[in-house]
This record gives structure tokens, sequence and C-alpha cells, in this order.
């Protein structure tokens, strides 16, 4: 066994990325380069793709019709045009990716906010010669409203500006102004030319000014999960283990994964609807009991106690409780094909628990374009607004800000059964 | 590395635990696909994990061509039965009985009959509103685009426009009478993943996933494993010889390809894996017809 592959068992982390911009911001050359560079496709998938037919291997990214390789419905490719989410895997030494790759104009803001739910890191491109577009700021806007904790803005197509620092110094700049008033935490700037392979999996030879990482070495060592088993233990109950076999005939085992924070056996939990409190008994799990369990970990708890506790219910440490509300407050982006209702009843599904939820106002909208806050009656598709609910039990949770599982739910239509809304607690 | 981090195969697991876990409190009557291959073995380890110290609290469902390889069938029926796992095997006993196999009636019609027909027949026969499946996202261009939490109608198709949007890990189970759900806990993981995890948990595998000296016949560019009673299967020119080689993936033996190959172990599969050039549904004759993945799907295929 090589170095190498021990490595890929042992040490290696996932990092769950979204990828937003238009292709004529350079973005399948970009996707295709990275591709191409880690061996994120094989070689033939990329031989069906190829512009033209001929040799019988890939010397470039440029030679990739990558549309084809990542519109992966009949629909799409008959029309030209991505519809849906595409996810791609590739994995360098360091560390594995997964890359929800979203399409870019507006009516597809559920699209990238679907991508972007999961995703520690973004990739925003932004073409050189056209520098911060409108566009560029609607999905900064939309990115900093689902928490993404680190922001990676490529300013690509720097072969066309002739590598010009100056043209990639006022780009920043006015990234940094505008990140600044939309609460995201940290935002990194990378000149590159994805056509021509600079700073995206090698430095090159044009961008020498450039001192910062290149992309790939930046994706590498990003923080992955930003320390959420440093925050409150939230550990909502997905099923209750009850084997009721001769050797486990009283055996109650509370199923879940973890939200964030930790747990270590003897630890004092309190369900937090109820206040009821018991000692963490055993860690269970197949290979063998843990002492300690932390998030994002999917773990079995036995309690000392006997208590009442099933699905829906949250088992957390009783000095650190979540808050509790039947009037909720969110920023809800909307995904519906019919547009919110006031007077239409809704079911909610935060974490493992459902609840009936009707709509006591609509706060404000936000204009897709000025991001100025509009008083507004309905939320159509893709829009995205203040929402207050009113409930028919409380919920208890963190503000999205401070916890993205705890603060987040989604919005379900009683009579269709879709996912029309996705919600983030303020 | 910190202590509180886990490697890239441990948030894989514990993701696809959180989802097998979600589909056993929201659905009346789940079921298990298994097709004794690879992705498959990964999906039940998980599901042991899951439910632990528990037995798996739903049923196997084996949809079985008549076409498997002789050591897969000898693999399904020791390892399930060592494990305790309820394991129900179902077939297109109709169009079997009328001879249906790939040679004579073409890869496309055989697999409609005995795979996607053989697969909607059990489930409605079983009446499960859930079937989990191995497949994932990075097989195939179609699967890359598909929920992990897929609707099916009353007639169990796939319409891949009109697909439910997935946030956070928050998966909506809510259905009407008569649609079900196929669900993929494996969708994130990749075919070096799947490999990697057999070997760091040493899940065991049906042994032709191992290279050996085995009879082959070469045809269009692939290797065709030989049995006996394919004397008159082939066709002229052909012969049967040894060949060290082993199988990326199993199907059926009329149409699945093994690929030379001296990994003996899963060190050596790793490394292997790690250096392949070529997709491993390239060795699958179903992946290459007109008659696309995204197609079949839509009809119902897994």
């Amino acid at each position: 066994m090589s170095e190498l592959n021990v490595k890929m068992t042992k040490e290696i982390e996932l990092l769950r990325l979204v990828t937003v911009g238009s292709v004529d911001d350079g973005k399948s050359t970009l996707i295709g380069r990275l591709l191409v560079d880690t061996k994120g496709a094989f070689e033939d998938q990329l031989l069906a793709v190829r512009k033209q037919k001929g040799s019988e291997h890939i010397a470039s990214a440029a030679e990739i019709d990558l549309a084809m390789l990542t519109d992966g419905l009949s629909a799409e490719r008959e029309q030209g045009i991505t519809i849906d989410v595409a996810y791609r895997y590739f994995a360098t030494p360091k560390r594995k990716f997964i890359m929800a790759d979203c399409p870019g104009h507006e009516q597809y803001t559920r699209n990238m906010v679907t991508g972007a739910s999961t995703a520690s890191a973004a990739i925003i491109l932004i073409d050189a010669r056209s520098g911060v577009m409108p566009q560029t700021k609607r999905h900064t806007h939309i990115l900093g409203l689902l928490g993404i904790p680190h922001l990676i803005v490529a300013v690509n197509k720097m072969d066309l500006v002739g590598f010009d620092q100056a043209v990639y110094e006022k780009i920043r700049s006015d990234m940094q102004a505008y990140c600044e008033k939309q609460g995201v935490k940290d935002l990194i700037c990378i000149p590159m030319s994805a056509l021509e392979g600079d700073m995206v999996a090698v430095r090159g030879e044009h961008l020498g000014w450039y001192e910062g990482k290149t992309l790939l070495e930046t994706l590498e060592t990003l923080p992955t999960l930003d320390n959420i088993d440093s925050k409150p233990f939230r550990f909502p109950v997905q099923l209750v283990n009850r084997p009721q076999t001769p050797d486990l005939p009283d055996y109650r085992g509370f199923m879940g994964t973890i939200a964030s924070g930790t747990v270590k056996v003897g630890d004092k939990v309190v369900v937090a609807s109820t206040g009821l409190a018991s000692k963490v008994s055993e860690i269970v799990a197949f290979d063998g009991n843990l002492q300690e369990a932390f998030a994002p970990q999917s773990i079995t708890l036995t309690l000392e106690d006997e208590i009442d506790i099933s699905r829906g219910d949250m088992l957390v440490h009783p000095s650190d409780k979540p808050s509790d509300t039947k009037q909720l407050v969110a920023n809800v982006c909307w995904i519906g094909s019919e547009p919110l209702s006031c007077r239409k009843k809704y079911l909610i599904k935060h974490t493992t628990s459902t609840v009936k939820a009707m709509v006591e106002s609509i706060d404000f909208r936000r204009d897709i374009h000025t991001l100025d806050k509009e008083s507004a009656d309905e939320l159509a598709m893709n829009e995205i607004g203040q929402i207050t609910f009113k409930l028919l039990k409380p919920l208890f949770y963190d503000a999205y800000a401070e916890n993205r599982t705890t603060g987040s739910f989604i919005v379900i239509d009683t009579f269709t059964n879709n996912t029309v809304g996705a919600g983030m607690i303020v | 590395m910190s202590e509180h981090k886990l490697t890239q195969l441990k948030a894989l697991e514990a993701e696809s635990i959180h989802i097998i876990r979600e589909v056993v409190a929201e659905f009346r009557n789940p079921v298990m696909l298994y097709s004794v291959g690879k992705d498959s073995s990964v999906l039940l380890h998980l599901a042991r994990k899951a439910f632990y110290p528990a037995k798996i609290p739903f049923p196997l469902l084996h949809v079985d061509t008549g076409y498997k390889f002789k050591e897969m069938y000898e693999f399904r029926d020791s390892f399930c039965k060592e494990i305790g796992a309820d394991l129900i095997v179902r077939r297109n006993e109709e169009a079997i009985a009328r001879g249906m196999n790939p040679k004579d009636f073409g890869v496309a019609r055989c697999c409609g009959a005995l795979k996607t027909q053989g697969l909607l027949d059990a489930l409605e026969e079983g009446g499960y509103d859930a079937a989990f499946g191995g497949a994932r996202r990075d097989e195939e261009r179609s699967r890359a685009k598909e929920r992990v939490f897929s609707m099916r109608d009353e007639f169990g198709q796939w319409d891949p426009k009109n697909q439910r949007p997935e946030l956070w890990s928050i998966y909506n189970g809510r259905i009407h009478e008569g649609e079900s759900v196929r669900v993929f806990p494996i969708s994130n993981w990749t075919e070096m993943d799947v490999w990697l995890y057999i070997r760091e948990e040493k899940i065991p595998i049906v042994p032709l996933y191992f290279a050996k000296e085995r009879p082959m016949v070469e045809r269009k560019n692939m290797l065709i494993p030989y049995y006996e009673d394919m004397k008159d299967q082939l066709l002229e020119g052909e012969e049967p010889k040894m060949v060290m080689s082993r199988f990326r993936t199993l199907g059926c033996s009329p149409c699945t390809g093994a690929v030379r190959s001296d990994a003996v172990n899963m060190d050596e599969i790793v490394i292997e894996a790690a250096a392949a050039r070529r997709s491993e549904r390239e060795t699958r004759i179903i992946d290459h017809g007109s008659n696309s993945m995204e197609d079949k799907k839509k009809e119902g295929y897994f």
C-alpha cells in the first residue's frame, strides 16, 4: 500500500462547495479545468463530450464541451440550458470535494439556494472585463443569507485584460466593500485564467504579482466544518431503537445525527420541550461504544433513566438550551410554483419535527436587483423575504446565523406535498 | 488534525446513516434493493450500522434476472443467512418462461423485462412505499441530477424536470397514496469511496471483484466471462482463454465485462481504482445502447 493511499483513508476530509456564475464568466472552463487537472472525470466520459472527435486523449479543458458532461438531462441538452443543480466529485491527495454547480440566472435562485444549503465554501465567478455586476451582488447577498462561511471570488479571464494587476485590485476592493455590508465572514479573491490554467491548479507564468494561494490550494486548506463541534450540543431524535429481543428486552436507544457540539458518557442531558432530564449512559456504535461523540456523527444514545422521548424531540445540555417560539420569524426563499399565500396552511419541517404553520405576515420582500426591502402580499417563486409564521406547537431552534442545522427549515405544501420554501430563522 | 474532525469517509457514512434512519421514521413499508454488488454491500453495511444493536427493520429485495453469476448467488445466500437478513427474491417469471435473453431480444428489451418490469412488479406486490438503492451520482450524468429522495408516480416512473428541491439535510418524505420514493443514501459517494470504505470496514464482497485466472472470451474489446453452458453462444472466431482478470462492477453474466487486472486484494484494488482512467460503467453493455440511462430511469429502472 503506497503512502498516498494510506493518507486517502486516514486523514482526508470532505469539503462541500457551490459554484455560481454564468457560462459567460467561463464557469464551464473553470470546472472542466478542475476536473481534468484532478482527474475528477474519467477519460471515457470526457471523450464522449469532446467538441471534435479525433485523438484518443484529452489534452486540455478547452477541448471539452463541459455543458455536455454536466447537463445530465436530455431536456437540458436539447434546450442548451442548465435546469438543475449538477453535483461533481473530485479529490486531491489532501481532500475530497463535493461541488454543486448552480445555474446563474435569477429564475434559478431556487437551485442556487438548494446547492448552497450544504456548502461550506462558495466560488463566485467574475469576468475580469466586466467587473462586479448586479448579478454578482445578488449572488453574494444570497450566499451571505445562507451563511456560507467562506466566499471565494474567482476573477477569471485575466488573460483577456493582459493579466493587469490594477483590474484585479479594483474588483477586489469593490467586492470587499460590498461583502462587509452582507455579513460575509471570510472573503478570498483570486485572479486566474481558467482557459490557460493560471492560478487554478498551478500558479502558471502570468500572474507573478499575485502572492496568495491558487484556487486548488485554497480549497485544500479552508476549514471544512467551521467548528460546529464547539457550539452548544444539539441532538434531534430521529427514531427510538427498541430491539425487544430476548437479550435486549428493555433496551431503548435514541438515534440521531448530532447537529452541533459534543456529548460524553455521563453528560447530563434534558429534553428541550419537556425539561425531563437524565444522564448519557452509553454512546452506542457498531464498531464498539464511544466515550465521546461530536457533530456531524450519526449515533445512538442510551440514558440512565426511562423518560418520555420520541421523534422530533431534541436532547441538549441543561446549561445551554435552544430558544423556543410559536411565532417563527425567518428569511424565506420561495421555491414553489404557486406563490406563498397568507390564507394557506403549511407544514414546517425543522430537524426531525414537522409542525403545522400559518403565515401571520409577510414582513418584507427583498428586491432581487436593488436588494431594498419592499412591502408585499405574496412571495412568488425565486423571491426572498422575511416571513412570520404562527405555529401550532412550539419549535426549539437556534438562529440560522448561529447554527445552520437547528436554524433552518423547509416549508411543505399540505395539498401537493411539495417542498415550497426554504427558511432561515432570524 | 484535531480530535473532532471526521475523515471524508466517516462524514459520508454519517450522512448515509442519517438518510436511512429518516426513511424508516417517515415511511410505512420500506425495502432495500439488494443487487449483491459492491454498492449494495456498502448500503447493507450502512443499514446494519444505523440500527445496531437491533436488526435491520426492513427486508432486502433482490430482483433476480436468472442471469447473475453463480458466485453472486452463492455469496447472496450465505451472507444474508450469516447476518440474519430477511431476503426476498423476485423474478419476472413470465418473461423468463418466454425465454427472454439479451442475444435474441436485444439488451434493452431484456433489461426492460427482467430488471425494470421485474422491479416494478416486485415493488407493487410488496406494497413498498420506499425503496433504497445503491446508485451514485458519479456513475452517470442523469444520475448526477437525481435527488436523494427521488419521487415516483403511481406507475413507478421518474419525472426529472419536476423534482423536489432538497435543502440542508432536511428530506421531505410526504407522498400521496400510490406514490413511492426511491432513496439513494450513497448518492455522494464515488467509486473510489466505495472501495476505500469496503477496505477500511472489511466488508465482505463477491470474490469476482478480485483478480484470478478466469476463462474469458474477447468480444468488441470487452472480456466476457465464459461458462461451459455458453458453447453455442460463441460467435465465429471466438475462443475462450484463461485471463488474469476481475470485475469492476457486477451485473448479468451475458452483459458484464471483466477487466484485465492483477489486483488480488483490497489494497491492490484501491490502487487500481486510483489509477483508473476509464469509468466503471464502461464494462456494462446496458449503458451503451441508444436507450439512455435517463430513458430507462423514467420508465422505472433502478
